[in-house]
């Protein structure tokens, strides 16, 4: 597919293609078929045992699972299946290590908890797993409940500095992104700034948000400040997005701590790169045309108007992508859920299709919520950045339109 | 969950649909009357969903 610089082997090119096409589709049967899979076999496990915690109704089972894949957690698990005849249940994943800060550091690995239900002993301390949450707790591991609090023990919660499932995907998906762009820079380098291999790909992408996102909300003049912080949220926010869709099962960005960093972050550019003239739109309106007798009554409903603004644009930020990501996964899993609901061999086909097509819309999304993502930070950014003199420029040329 | 909560947040997201109904319908005829415009006019449609769909949103968590 990368050596078709030669018009002449068109035919050959054309076959390459083709071939690379097959390929890439076999590959991502392979991966569909696989999470369907692995979505089974989770589920069958929880059908098996149902003695454990009591009999629950299937609708009750599916809710409890989603609920489940929706959660952080502290170990990978792939997929689980259960031996007919022993009843045994086996997980395919590794353990991830747990380091808590409880007046002093604990460090054991997530494989002490068992499948969850057992107490790990650490410094003299005992902990217990409930909800994927950990909390501390005595040698028989008693979790005490009230009223107020309903399903969440009031045991106390110590910190938490674990290297969750959520954190390994980021770190990977870090890692990822710095490989893949060095050595795009260094390919454009050797080869005298021509997009080679995977570079093609990426190129339209990196210019798109550098004229249609940076440039078109921040102005010629300081995009250039911006464009490291845009192009990286764009491809985080993009790749996490994708990996959520993929049977890995991790759900990175519809995880509202994420989220909620990010926009943290947004919110920090925004404040620490704003201009004068961008603190006097947000304290002084109306500017100097005005006595300041009759400012007063309109500024008391204005200004906190203004300061709450601050706030809520990155707030809707982070609910924003939160909710888009979990309600993808919700509908999906949910979709799947259908086998078990109908039972029949009327649940595999419908779910099958339903959950194919919503798989191609989520593809959709994956991309769409990161664009926006990105499109809105750059908005904030250039209201931030832009200048008494460049606004009234602007106006000028709407009046002139 | 209430009943009341379930249909104020039921009541909040038809409105958020109607508005991006509306912002869809109007982008598709800015876009007919005027094709050359239709970057300009897909990147203004999409702030103002999103906005709206912040919204919408906010209304199925408080609800």
């Amino acid at each position: 597919m990368y050596f078709c610089t030669d018009f002449k082997d068109t035919v050959i090119c054309s076959k390459m293609q083709r071939k690379t096409l097959v390929r890439i589709l076999s590959v991502l049967l392979f991966i569909v078929s696989f999470s369907a899979l692995a979505q089974e076999h989770g589920m069958e496990l929880k059908e098996v045992a149902p003695g454990k915690e009591g009999s629950k109704t299937k609708k009750e089972e599916i809710k409890e699972f989603i609920n489940h894949h929706l959660l952080d957690s502290h170990s990978f698990n792939f997929f689980g299946s259960t031996d007919e005849e022993t009843g045994e249940t086996h997980h395919y994943g590794f353990p991830l290590p747990v380091i808590i800060w409880d007046e002093g550091l604990h460090t054991f690995m997530s494989s002490e908890f068992g499948h969850g239900d057992e107490i790990v002993e650490s410094n003299g301390k005992y902990y217990a797993l409930h909800h994927e949450k950990i909390y501390r707790t005595d040698a028989q591991g008693t979790l005490n409940y009230d009223a107020e609090h309903g399903d969440h023990p009031t045991n106390v919660r110590p910190l938490d500095f674990s290297i969750t499932k959520s954190v390994v995907m980021m770190l990977l998906t870090g890692l990822l992104l710095i490989w893949l762009f060095r050595s795009l820079a260094k390919s454009y380098a050797k080869n005298g700034s021509i997009p080679r291999g995977i570079g093609r790909f990426f190129e339209p992408i990196v210019l798109y948000i550098r004229d249609d996102i940076a440039i078109a909300n921040i102005g010629e003049n300081k995009y250039k400040k911006y464009m490291p912080f845009l192009l990286t949220v764009f491809f985080f926010i993009w790749f996490l997005n994708m990996f959520g869709l993929t049977p890995l099962g991790v759900n990175v960005t519809g995880n509202i701590a994420v989220t909620t960093a990010l926009a943290i972050i947004v919110f920090l550019i925004t404040t620490f790169t704003g201009t004068k003239d961008y603190w006097k739109h947000i304290f002084d309106p109306l500017g100097d045309g005005m006595p300041w007798a009759g400012k007063i009554l309109i500024y008391i409903i204005l200004v906190p108007i203004e300061i709450l603004g601050l706030f809520i644009k990155p707030f809707a930020l982070l609910i924003r992508l939160y909710a888009n990501m979990t309600a993808g996964h919700v509908v999906l899993m949910s979709l799947i859920g259908l086998i078990f609901i109908f039972k029949s061999w009327i649940g595999g086909p419908l779910s099958f299709g339903l959950s194919f097509a919503i798989s191609l819309i989520e593809l959709l999304v994956a991309l769409l919520q990161a664009y926006i993502f990105t499109m809105l930070a750059a908005l904030y950014f250039g209201f931030a950045s832009e200048t008494h003199a460049e606004h009234e420029a602007h106006e000028g040329e709407i009046q002139h339109l | 969950m209430t009943i009341p909560t379930i249909v104020g947040a039921g009541l909040a997201v038809i409105g958020a649909g109607i508005g991006i109904g509306m912002i869809g319908g109007k982008a598709m005829e800015a876009i007919a009357r005027q094709p050359e415009a239709y970057g300009k006019i897909q990147t203004a449609m999409l702030i103002a969903a999103a906005l709206i769909e912040g919204i919408g949103f906010a209304a199925i968590f408080a609800g």
